[in-house]
């Protein structure tokens, strides 16, 4: 029987160029073109190449059968997206094609088309109609949406009044209420709290249980290790691995820190691209070990020492400088804050040249998942040197708590105690 | 497994419009129309009142400047309702054009991230402003109930000329929306066209104003033909089919080349918007 779905060597790519032409006028998009007529090329010789070429996905082939629930796992930018957005026909694929042989509906983002000065029952009716649902089916499933989002009592208030809670699970409601033959579902789980985070994954549970055929990427791997029978990998745009989601799983875990660089735990900061230095590039090295001192080369697992030790300069003698590490989350959010000030035998000598300062974290608690590091240098009050993801830290599923169980939402692990006292003590 | 089956290729140069997932996807389009219709005037003290009285206030000047001032004379009617027969159709024009010219931009978050047809957006920011030209004509009623001016049996013409106004405005709106992807110039270049557009459009002035030779000339504004047709089918002033004709023909082609704009560009759109 033919797949479902099939991806043949597709191909995305973007000109960098574009970027510019969105904020570009038709003034100066005429005088680049009397420029230099026959299009592209760079402005003039000191500019920056305008048509800079980038490949988002490339030669990308794999098959869907009917029925399958496949996970796409991969780093940011390794294309996931991109592909999503090719299936679901968002945008147009440079090369190759995609074949779909049943109705799709995609759902890439939570609450698309929701406008706040509708009220949730209006939402209700745009948002299904926005994600492929006909007007008869959405009055069928009207009340079992409703059920599903809890928001009764607010059905006719406008939702720009709903929390944030609330507007989500609204959203989502109705998007888990699609019944198209394929699903495609980017990155959703991760908004609203964590009761509905639980209950939408036992919704997808369902709908691949019923033969749906679903195309899922997420950050969570639990998540996909639950939900997928099928994983693929994707590294810079090209199917780097095939086969059950969970040695999916294991694969994209080993190869993540190992692909920062041939050393693995040493990352060389003269390459980084995202940063900002006030005169000249201050930090150079960064290197990561773990408990025992040993190289940190793959994930860390919860609850283990994370070492980092800094190389930087200082160009001129000074006091006053302090180093920061800044760990965010894959939606870039800031968990948690290292910084050298927090230390309270920092001595106060004079400091020049060449410097290596150590971050010693006994025990990193943050839940499995990804994180990455901002590094900064202040020298004085002045901010020296700044890389936005210097690095990138996985942290991968420990038996932190002894006992076995594993951890399953939050944002980290606390060491914490139960014990119980005598009911009859108890008011 | 359904028959259904669609191959995603890349495309390029001019694309065939689409009219079997139109069909299919006909619901959206009122939806997104609903949608339209039920933000515009939320917020707002006056609500709805808008609609009639933005024409409203234009005749109002229009007759004390042009009528009175200038001594501008209608061709028949009294010029407060030659007026306003104009400008019920202008106003629907002018508005439809300047929403469906923002209506991409606007929307982008549903063109990045849900496939449908494209062509819904502009165009349905268009067919919102139906209830409005309608909320007009009402109004229209009314003052020729005042003016007891006599309604006529041309009146059954009128359909013809509204669906010049839906497709001049739309194919205006489907170029310009798909620029505007591009091109934010055309934010800025639309308000003053709309402008200038009125002057070019036998609103305010009869058509007999203009040098016989000129008048096929103003004919290639498809709007001409519009104001001409309201004006006709409502109030029974004298008809100029040659020049109305030639304006219903332009608006038809505007339609189409504004689709095969639209649908050529459309391609990159999530790219760049």
């Amino acid at each position: 029987m033919a797949p479902i779905v099939e991806i043949r060597n597709v191909s995305k790519e973007y000109r960098l160029g574009r970027a510019f032409q969105r904020t570009e006028n038709l003034r100066e998009f005429l005088s680049r073109k009397i420029k230099s007529p026959l299009g592209g090329g760079t402005q003039n010789g000191t500019g920056p190449a305008k048509d800079e070429r980038f490949w988002a996905l490339r030669d990308v082939s794999f098959d869907v059968a009917e029925g399958d629930t496949v996970g796409l796992i991969g780093r940011n930018g390794a294309g996931k997206s991109t592909l999503l957005k090719v299936i679901s026909r968002i945008t147009d694929p440079t090369e190759g094609f995609v074949k779909l042989r049943g109705r799709m509906a995609s759902l890439l983002e939570v609450g698309t088309g929701f406008h706040p000065e509708l009220t949730g029952r209006e939402n209700i009716y745009l948002n299904g109609a926005i994600l492929g649902m006909r007007k008869t089916e959405i009055v069928s499933k009207f009340d079992e949406i409703v059920a599903f989002a809890e928001v009764e009592k607010f059905l006719d208030t406008p939702v720009k009044h709903y929390s944030s809670g609330m507007y989500v699970r609204l959203a989502f409601a109705v998007a888990a209420h699609l019944n198209p033959e394929i699903l495609i579902v980017d990155e959703v789980l991760a908004v609203g709290d964590v009761a509905f985070q639980k209950k939408c994954l036992g919704k997808m549970n369902e709908v691949s249980r019923g033969g749906r055929t679903v195309i899922f990427v997420s950050h969570n791997m639990a998540a996909i290790e639950n939900l997928c029978k099928r994983g693929i990998v994707l590294e810079r745009g090209q199917v780097a691995f095939e086969g059950t989601s969970k040695d999916a799983i294991h694969r994209y875990l080993n190869n993540l820190s190992g692909a920062q660089d041939a050393l693995g735990h040493v990352i060389d900061l003269s390459g980084a691209t995202d940063r900002r230095s006030l005169t000249a590039k201050l930090l150079r090295r960064m290197e990561f070990f773990t408990d025992g001192d040993r190289p940190m080369t793959e994930g860390l697992q919860i609850g283990a020492r994370l070492k980092i030790r800094v190389h930087f300069d200082l160009p001129t003698p000074t006091t006053s400088f302090n180093l920061g590490l800044g760990f965010n989350n894959i939606f870039g959010q800031r968990i948690f804050t290292a910084h050298s000030q927090f230390e309270p035998n920092r001595s106060n000598r004079e400091h020049v040249g060449a410097q290596v300062f150590v971050c010693d974290i006994p025990s990193l608690t943050f839940m499995p998942g990804e994180y990455m590091l901002r590094l900064w240098l202040d020298i004085g009050n002045t901010e020296a040197d700044l890389i936005n993801d210097a690095a990138r830290i996985s942290v991968i599923e420990s038996d932190y708590y002894g006992t076995g169980k594993v951890p399953w939402n939050g944002t980290f692990v606390l060491k914490h105690n139960w014990y119980e006292e005598r009911a009859a003590d108890a008011k | 497994m359904s028959s259904f089956e669609l191959t995603i290729r890349p495309r390029k140069g001019w694309q065939p419009v689409d009219w079997k997932e139109i069909f299919l996807y006909r619901e959206l389009l009122a939806f997104l129309m609903w949608r339209d219709v039920k933000i515009r005037y939320r917020q707002t003290l006056l609500g709805g009142l808008w609609a009639v009285l933005q024409p409203l206030i234009a005749m109002l000047i229009f007759t004390f400047v042009f009528n009175r001032m200038a001594g501008v004379k209608s061709d028949g009617p009294p010029y407060p309702l030659f007026a306003f027969a104009g400008l019920a159709p202008w106003t629907f024009f002018s508005t439809a054009v300047s929403q469906s010219s923002n209506s991409l931009v606007t929307n982008q978050q549903l063109v990045a991230k849900v496939y449908f047809p494209r062509v819904f957006i502009p165009v349905g920011a268009v067919g919102a402003l139906l209830l409005d030209l309608l909320f007009s004509l009402g109004l229209l009623g009314v003052l020729m109930i005042y003016y007891r001016w006599p309604i006529n049996s041309h009146i059954v013409l009128l359909p013809i000329f509204i669906l010049g106004a839906i497709l001049s405005a739309a194919g205006v709106g489907l170029a310009l929306s798909a620029l505007n992807v591009s091109f934010r110039d055309v934010k800025y270049a639309v308000p003053f066209l709309i402008q200038m557009g009125i002057f070019l459009t036998p609103v305010i002035y009869p058509l007999r104003y203009i040098p016989e030779k000129w008048q096929m000339l103003l004919g290639l504004n498809p709007m001409t033909g519009v104001v001409l047709g309201f004006r006709y089918a409502l109030l029974g002033t004298p008809a100029s089919w040659s020049v109305m004709g030639v304006s219903l023909t332009v608006s038809v082609f505007l339609f189409i080349f504004g689709l095969l704009i639209f649908r050529r560009m459309e391609r990159v759109f999530a790219d760049i918007i």
